[in-house]
């Protein structure tokens, strides 16, 4: 039985608690990548949800995980706003696939 | 190929045939692996890009919704109403093969069956909006659990393609040449001590001729 965690700043991520996801507020990059360490380094968890914001300064950290099988990192837009950072992971695997994007 | 010292012995061009065999039959393997996991790659990553735009922008609604419901009523009411979550997720993990990528398959559990056990929240000092935001983030939940599904799948495959395409190329453009150049190599210098051998036996034979009636 794994479970869900979602992991960003308290405005975009507290109704998750509701739906009975593991919320954990980070306001600032340095604890972010605290949390997402302790998140990623057990095996409680295998999928996090990540907000772009907080993902910004935690790309080498993600691309390390992209390779394992558990957990998944899954960047999702907070409150402030799509940055597109999601989808430039999903262009950047097509990339690393094909050799160019042609999606 | 002279970069390396072959032995020009039978027994080594015995040993690069069969290798070469091996390579040309790994070839086409490692050929056809690839392109039937690009094949579903590119399913997935159509899919993964449709269900990414979709969970953005409902993402996006769902998170007016909650400015909207944070407008609506005091900070720390807000914070208190989320403290104790009634539902829980869980999810079950199970592995398909695809072309020898292990994907990860998401099963999902709840704690309760009861759907309205996500407004886990006294009714009375909360506002309208809160609900319909809660139940607007619910609505994408299974479609998130989805991508986490898919973009986890195009990840691994992404990885097993580079590997699968780099082994193919290597095997194409070095090994397989390589190896046909080595045989040729051996063949020739064989064939070459062969003809010297019997120009050899022909000389000796002449001289012996020579020898014994004068010739």
């Amino acid at each position: 039985m794994y479970k869900v965690a979602v992991l960003g700043d308290r405005d975009s991520i507290y109704g998750f608690a509701a739906l009975g996801l593991d919320v954990f507020y980070a306001d600032n990059q340095q604890k972010g990548r605290e949390i997402f360490k302790q998140l990623t380094s057990g095996d409680t968890y295998t999928i996090v949800y990540i907000t772009e914001q907080l993902a910004a300064d935690l790309t080498e950290e993600i691309e390390k995980f992209s390779f394992k099988p558990t957990p998944a990192i899954i960047l999702i837009p907070g409150v402030k706003g799509n940055t597109g950072q999601g989808m430039a992971y999903v262009k950047k695997s097509v990339e690393k696939a094909v050799g160019s994007d042609i999606l | 190929m002279a970069s390396t010292q072959i032995n020009p012995t039978r027994m080594e061009l015995t040993r690069l045939k069969k290798k070469l065999a091996t390579a040309t039959r790994g070839h086409k393997l490692l050929k056809d692996k690839r392109d039937e996991l690009m094949r579903s790659f590119l399913d997935m990553a159509r899919l993964n890009r449709e269900l990414r735009a979709k969970v953005e922008k409902a993402i996006s609604e769902a998170n007016k919704n909650f400015v909207l419901a944070s407008a609506s009523m005091n900070p720390q009411t807000l914070s208190a109403s989320m403290l104790a979550p009634k539902q829980e997720v869980y999810l079950d993990v199970s592995y398909t093969n695809v072309m020898s990528v292990d994907i990860p398959v998401y099963n999902i559990n709840t704690r309760t069956s009861d759907k309205n056990d996500i407004y886990c929240y006294g009714l009375a000092f909360t506002s309208a909006d809160l609900d319909d935001a809660v139940s607007s983030l619910a609505d994408v939940l299974p479609d998130m659990l989805r991508l986490a599904e898919i973009e986890k799948s195009c990840q691994l495959m992404s990885a097993e393609i580079e590997k699968t395409r780099r082994r193919v190329n290597a095997l194409e453009h070095v090994m397989i040449p390589e190896t046909k150049e080595k045989i040729r190599y051996i063949t020739m210098k064989l064939d070459e001590n062969e003809r010297s051998t019997q120009t050899r036996l022909m000389k000796v034979k002449d001289m012996v001729l020579k020898n014994a009636h004068g010739y």
